[in-house]
């Protein structure tokens, strides 16, 4: 055993890895709820990967037999449904997870200095997984992929000078079609995956470099012991490799009552009109995309045409994603935790949280005239949060920080 | 944490529970995923009996058809062609049909068939996979001259086999072609896929 162990050890640095990485990185002990997301995004990261393989392989990418294939794997391979459910909740858990392990972020100033290529690394992330997601909704083939894929395709077309050329240049033909979804399979099953794996190794890497944070925003890297050891610190395996296993468990008792007893959660995972194979000659009375985009949704329809185009919205869409790039200098603050802030922050961040959750509500909902004022309300204190955190993070008293980690 | 004296013992034994239940779901888990690989209930549609009809084939004559995705040969024998079969026994590996695998029982006979006037074989060489060439003329030069009385030759690596589908000795191939289950629904209705009734 130990003699295998010298002889990789030669040729590769296995124990380093290992004990750089888990059995010797040392991680805060003060690690709460929210410190699971992080592990659980992984683990719904191979969850998408694996099923996607065996999808991949009863999949036909062709638009005249991706929806008859998707309800072949439905029907006919031994248990394909049960792979979909997987893959078509884990898309949706994905966003639980990920939406959760960002307001950890905002909660304890996680992107604060010196995690300021962690955040980035994992906005970044966060878009892709979202352009993986969309495309994945193209693939069936039902009305809701034909019509998504045709309207987000259309927010290109809208770019002022250059829209239709990028626009025939997404499309390779006149309108969504056989071009698109061929497209979108590969840049969904390899191109996106890939990018995906290799940023999650970025954003862990950058990670284990400085150090996790931990509810109190303190650095534990501050307050060593005579061997060099964080003293609030404790090895990542196996404290917390077993503790994110009681996670895992949890995670999987709940993900899989959705794949069994609600799969479809009642349209909000999977959409009724997608049971409906594409028409290129009827739109569904009702379309929404899927609700992890419907926040940015909505900012698109509330931001009205200007000078006779729809661009103003398809810009102000895309800002509300990348001003969260900013995050980290924008941030005014001393601390970093929740927990020693000032009033101002607190209350900000709460309106923050209220406005993605409301303008997630209203991306699912039909347009009427309350909805679109609020959503415009809503729109405006979205980005308020970010406009004026210059302002109120630096304004009301913090509280005076710990030296040592809090119980 | 650290005044408490570590239990290894107890530690052990928690790691290697874990492990074993994780193992075991794994396991669990892994069968859905193993299982999609085996054929779909729409391939095993497709894999249903096929029925041939062989009124219109003369003696001499081979019809190739798919069953299951592979070519299953039907031919007529005349008289000669059924007599010269027994001729070959001392140059066949096994002329008896031994080999259980390859032929459901009542095939298990002289001529490797229910009616030894229709010949229905599985067109595919016990080697490795090729389906061979159809040479049933007797004699054929190329073929071993006089003592080739008909037969099967693989282009893809030699193999020889005679128009029972027995396979020579000294070829690659190392068993007998398959005999697929059959049975006759009518004088010249043929079921493949399905043993007769007993």
């Amino acid at each position: 055993m130990n003699s295998n162990k010298n002889w990789i050890d030669q040729r590769f640095p296995l124990t380093k890895v290992w004990n750089e990485h888990l059995a010797e990185y040392y991680t805060p002990r003060n690690f709460n709820f929210w410190y699971f997301f992080g592990s659980l995004a992984m683990l719904v990261l191979v969850i998408q990967i694996v099923t996607g393989i065996f999808l991949t392989m009863h999949f036909k990418p062709d638009a005249i037999h991706a929806f008859a294939s998707v309800e072949y794997i439905m029907r006919d391979v031994n248990w394909g449904w049960l792979i979909r459910y997987l893959h078509s909740t884990g898309a949706s858990a994905f966003f639980v997870v990920i939406y959760l392990h960002i307001h950890r972020s905002l909660l304890y100033g996680s992107y604060k200095t010196p995690r300021e290529l962690i955040w980035i690394l994992g906005m970044v992330l966060y878009i892709a997984l979202m352009a993986e997601a969309f495309m994945g909704y193209v693939l069936p083939w039902g009305q809701m992929s034909y019509w998504g894929a045709q309207v987000i395709i259309s927010l290109f077309g809208s770019v002022p000078i250059f829209g239709p050329e990028i626009l025939t240049f997404i499309l390779g033909d006149y309108a969504v079609g056989d071009p698109v979804l061929n497209r979108f399979f590969s840049l969904h099953v390899i191109a996106l995956p890939l990018i995906l794996v290799i940023l999650v190794f970025l954003h862990i890497v950058a990670l284990h470099t400085v150090g996790s944070n931990n509810p109190d925003g303190i650095e534990i890297k501050k307050n060593k012991n005579k061997e060099g050891i964080p003293k609030d610190g404790v090895p990542f395996h196996p404290y917390y490799s077993v503790k994110d296993i009681v996670g895992v468990v949890v995670f999987l008792m709940i993900f899989s009552a959705v794949v069994f007893f609600a799969p479809a959660m009642n349209g909000y995972f999977l959409e009724s009109s997608n049971f409906i194979e594409a028409n290129p000659l009827q739109t569904p009375n009702h379309i929404a995309p899927l609700w992890y985009l419907t926040p940015f949704y909505s900012v698109l329809r509330a931001i009205p045409p200007m000078f006779g185009s729809q661009f103003p919205g398809v810009v102000g869409m895309f800002a509300s994603l990348l001003i969260l790039i900013a995050l980290p200098w924008l941030d005014r603050s001393k601390v970093k935790s929740i927990r020693y802030r000032s009033l101002p922050y607190k209350i900000a961040l709460g309106i923050f949280v209220i406005s993605f959750i409301v303008l997630g509500y209203l991306g699912m909902q039909p347009v009427t005239p309350i909805n679109a004022l609020l959503a415009r309300v809503f729109t405006f204190t979205y980005f308020g949060f970010f406009i004026l955190m210059p302002w109120f993070t630096s304004i009301g008293k913090t509280k005076s920080l710990p030296i040592r980690v809090t119980e | 944490m650290s005044e408490q004296e570590i239990d290894l013992k107890k530690r052990r034994f928690l790691t290697s529970a874990t492990s074993v239940v994780g193992a075991i779901g794994v396991g669990f888990v892994s069968v859905p995923f193993l299982s999609s690989w085996m054929p779909s209930a729409r391939a095993k549609a497709a894999g249903a009996p096929i029925d041939v009809n062989i009124s219109k084939l003369d003696n001499g004559q081979l019809v190739r058809v798919l069953w299951r995705k592979k070519p299953v040969w039907i031919f007529k024998r005349d008289k000669k062609t059924i007599e010269n079969l027994i001729t070959l026994n001392s140059i066949l590996t096994d002329p008896n049909s031994n080999e259980i695998s390859q032929q459901p029982k009542y095939a298990k006979n002289p001529y490797r068939s229910i009616n030894p006037n229709v010949a229905v074989i599985i067109g595919i060489c016990t080697h490795l996979g090729c389906s061979p060439t159809y040479r049933p003329e007797i004699g054929a030069s190329d073929l071993g001259g006089k003592s080739w009385k008909g037969g099967f030759y693989c282009p893809c690596h030699g193999s020889k086999f005679d128009l029972a589908g027995r396979v020579y000795t000294d070829v690659p191939a190392p068993t007998n072609l398959v005999i697929p289950p059959y049975h006759f629904v009518a004088d010249s209705l043929i079921r493949i896929g399905i043993d007769p009734k007993a």
